[in-house]
């Protein structure tokens, strides 16, 4: 195996960074379509095939309804594929995605996560991707550009993996990550590709001399069946999450130490629970928050499917008040995020800290650190928990 | 092109689309594959939309297929065509394979015509080396015909059905196969199952195209149609004589005709012993026959002017 012993620190944007995760795995196929906030990690990932710098097949398609078909279809011919999108684009191709994940293709698929219409707005929710949480794929959350090229090198390994081959989407936040440029540690390609390996497909489609029958009619005596090994692929998923965070903290340095980021947890009294982005806003608001002696701490999931239920309750376990802030709404009902962390605890713990709801961020609103102090300030006045709440939101 | 002789000899031999299948007595569409998936020479991979032909050819876990074969989602056959074709390209490239491959895609009128038309227009028009084959019986049969784009003028359907306000569809279908050639692909050709030595050769001119091949080949539906289960290759011949269904091609963007009835038969001939039509016959609707021949004149005469020269069977 190889090891990274220096990583050149680069200056680059969220979707500069999964692009070039994308060059250095350098898939067989990558079918694009353009949608904003995601068209610059295609567009930088065309401009490194057109300089020759990785040798994949683009596939420009006409929707990315056809992206996600035509991914599908070099994913079962045995091809190593991956693809990207967001919002509107995620909401097309979901009726694939779901077959995807079915026909057990492992394509790994960058979202720029954006809010879904309507109205239109093109700035981050994780509407898009919560929209997806049953589709049957891996979902990974990604805080930063770090994390958004380390989640897409891990998502091939973890997708490919015998034991898994589902797809794996690795979100990172429209705008905020997709556009905004930070240091990125890279790892060297020849690290990378001895990381990926190659993918060894095991029912190609081109192998004519040994036909299969892919994507058969499948009635009631069966489907339930296949739908009950999907759910152990995801159990699978688990497993080799927690393998490859060893083989990928060996090779870079950087540890994604189980399913979620523990930030300052430990001796906390109050939690604040959030995907992406807003974990870095988290951070500087528990920082000055415990500058005033208020013990507060954080859980960053980086893995939504399959969902850490025990692990993220038994790291509530015995904490006064909990937070959990969703940047999207199950309309009808309160917060995705919040909903499997309040399942998790009634399953774990038999007592349950108190749990909150936060609405916050749809269709891009700023969510700054006052704002997540103000929910460490109703966690310690105690307000009503059966209360769904905002943040920033005018009402 | 082998004979008529040979090529019924490798229907019995290769058996690359099997009798263990569930489509009805009388229906097209198991003649239009067995017939092209036995005209082509190479290895072949088989897309199929969702349909009757993949509903009652794949009832897990059995199937009916020798080949290669894969089937997603209704609107998408040319697309998932699309990524095998891509994925064959560089697999080949990077040295992972090396035979030669030819990929057919089988999608009916509803996944053709209407929800797939944007697909195919797509993998058309990005140059793929595939063949697209829509076997059109003019509605949506699997559901229990529903009118389609390619469902005739005043046929009777479930979703258009004949009434005391209706005479069945009101529009006329759509001329797919002039959409295919609009795209500028190097074969489109229109073809039927009652004409199977025509419908081979083409099957075979689209696999030896170095890009995108579209045929669009009539195929009968008893259920729908309403027809006797022995009489499917005669409907589908009455289409071809009285001009309703030309038989013709499109090479290179050159159009050439097929095949030019000796007695141009009435339309009548085709519709009379259908179904779906017989609400024609009745007095209050002698205009609308007349109106479908009309139509039938018209196209014909169009399209014989397309049509540079005449290129017998």
């Amino acid at each position: 195996m190889r090891v990274a012993t220096e990583q050149q620190l680069s200056l680059l944007t969220g979707a500069e960074a999964a692009a070039h995760a994308m060059r250095q795995i350098n898939p067989d196929v990558v079918p694009v379509y353009p949608i904003t906030p995601q068209t610059p990690i295609i567009e930088t990932f065309a401009q490194f095939v057109a300089d020759g710098l990785c040798d994949t097949e683009i596939i420009n398609v006409e929707s990315e309804h056809s992206a996600m078909s035509a991914a599908v279809g070099a994913s079962c011919a045995g091809a190593r594929v991956m693809t990207a999108t967001s919002s509107q684009g995620l909401a097309l191709m979901l009726e694939i995605v779901y077959i995807a994940a079915a026909m057990r293709c492992p394509i790994v698929i960058a979202i720029g996560s954006r809010a879904l219409s309507g109205p239109i707005n093109i700035h981050c929710d994780h509407s898009d991707s919560m929209m997806a949480r049953d589709a049957g794929c891996v979902q990974l959350f990604a805080e930063n550009a770090q994390e958004a090229y380390d989640l897409m090198i891990i998502a091939q390994r973890l997708a490919e993996d015998h034991r898994v081959l589902v797809p794996v989407m690795v979100m990172q936040d429209g705008f905020t990550i997709t556009h905004s440029a930070e240091p990125v540690a890279l790892l060297p390609d020849e690290v990378v590709k001895d990381f990926v390996g190659e993918y060894e497909p095991l029912y190609p489609l081109l192998d004519v001399d040994h036909p299969t029958t892919q994507g058969p009619f499948v009635l009631p005596d069966y489907y339930f069946e296949l739908k009950r090994q999907q759910v152990d692929a995801l159990d699978a998923a688990r497993t080799v999450w927690l393998e490859l965070q060893e083989r990928f903290a060996e090779i870079s340095g950087r540890r994604y130490q189980g399913f979620f980021e523990a930030y300052k947890l430990s001796d906390a009294e109050y939690v604040l629970v959030v995907l992406s982005s807003t974990a870095g806003t988290a951070k500087v608001t528990i920082d000055r928050l415990r500058r005033k002696g208020i013990k507060v701490g954080l859980v960053k999931p980086w893995v939504f499917r399959p969902f850490p239920a025990q692990e993220i309750a038994q790291a509530l376990a015995g904490k006064r008040a909990v937070a959990v802030l969703d940047r999207a709404i199950s309309l009808g009902s309160w917060g995705p995020l919040y909903l499997e962390i309040s399942a998790a605890l009634g399953r774990y713990l038999p007592k349950k800290p108190a749990l909150y709801n936060y609405i916050y961020g749809l269709g891009g609103r700023d969510t700054p650190p006052e704002l997540l102090a103000s929910v460490v300030t109703d966690m310690q006045n105690e307000v009503d928990p059966t209360v769904l709440r905002y943040l920033g939101l005018r009402e | 092109m082998p004979n008529t002789k040979e090529l019924a000899r490798r229907e019995e031999m290769h058996q690359r689309f099997t009798g263990a299948h569930a489509l009805c007595a009388g229906c097209g569409a198991p003649i239009c594959v067995r017939t092209i998936l036995n005209a082509i020479e190479e290895p072949v991979v088989v897309v199929n939309a969702t349909g009757c032909l993949e509903v009652a050819t794949t009832r897990y876990p059995t199937t009916a297929w020798n080949v290669p074969w894969i089937h997603v989602a209704f609107e998408n056959a040319a697309a998932v065509a699309s990524g095998i074709e891509t994925a064959y390209r560089v697999l080949r490239r990077r040295g992972k394979i090396s035979r030669e491959i030819r990929f057919v895609a089988f999608g009916g009128d509803g996944g053709t015509y209407d929800i797939g038309l944007q697909a195919l227009s797509g993998a058309l028009e990005r140059g793929h080396r595939f063949i697209y084959v829509c076997y059109d019986n003019e509605a949506y049969m699997n559901t229990g015909n529903q009118r389609s784009g390619a469902t005739p003028f005043a046929a009777q359907t479930s979703t258009a059905p004949v009434g005391e306000r209706s005479f069945g569809k009101p529009q006329r279908r759509k001329d797919l196969t002039e959409i295919a050639a609009a795209h500028h692909i190097p074969y489109v050709a229109q073809a039927s199952i009652s004409d199977w030595y025509d419908l081979a050769r083409k099957a075979r001119q689209a696999a030896a195209v170095d890009g995108p091949a579209f045929l669009n080949v009539l195929s009968t539906c008893p259920r729908g149609w309403g027809y006797p289960t022995d009489q499917a290759v005669k409907i589908a011949r009455l289409a071809v004589e009285t001009c309703y269904w030309p038989l013709y091609e499109v090479i290179e963007g050159r159009w050439y005709l097929n095949y030019i009835p000796e007695e141009k038969l009435p339309i009548t001939e085709w519709l009379r012993p259908q179904k779906r039509f017989a609400h024609l016959f009745e007095p209050q609707n002698r205009e609308l026959l007349h109106q479908i021949q009309q139509q039938v004149d018209e196209a014909w005469e169009k399209l014989l002017r397309k049509c540079e020269r005449y290129e017998a069977l």
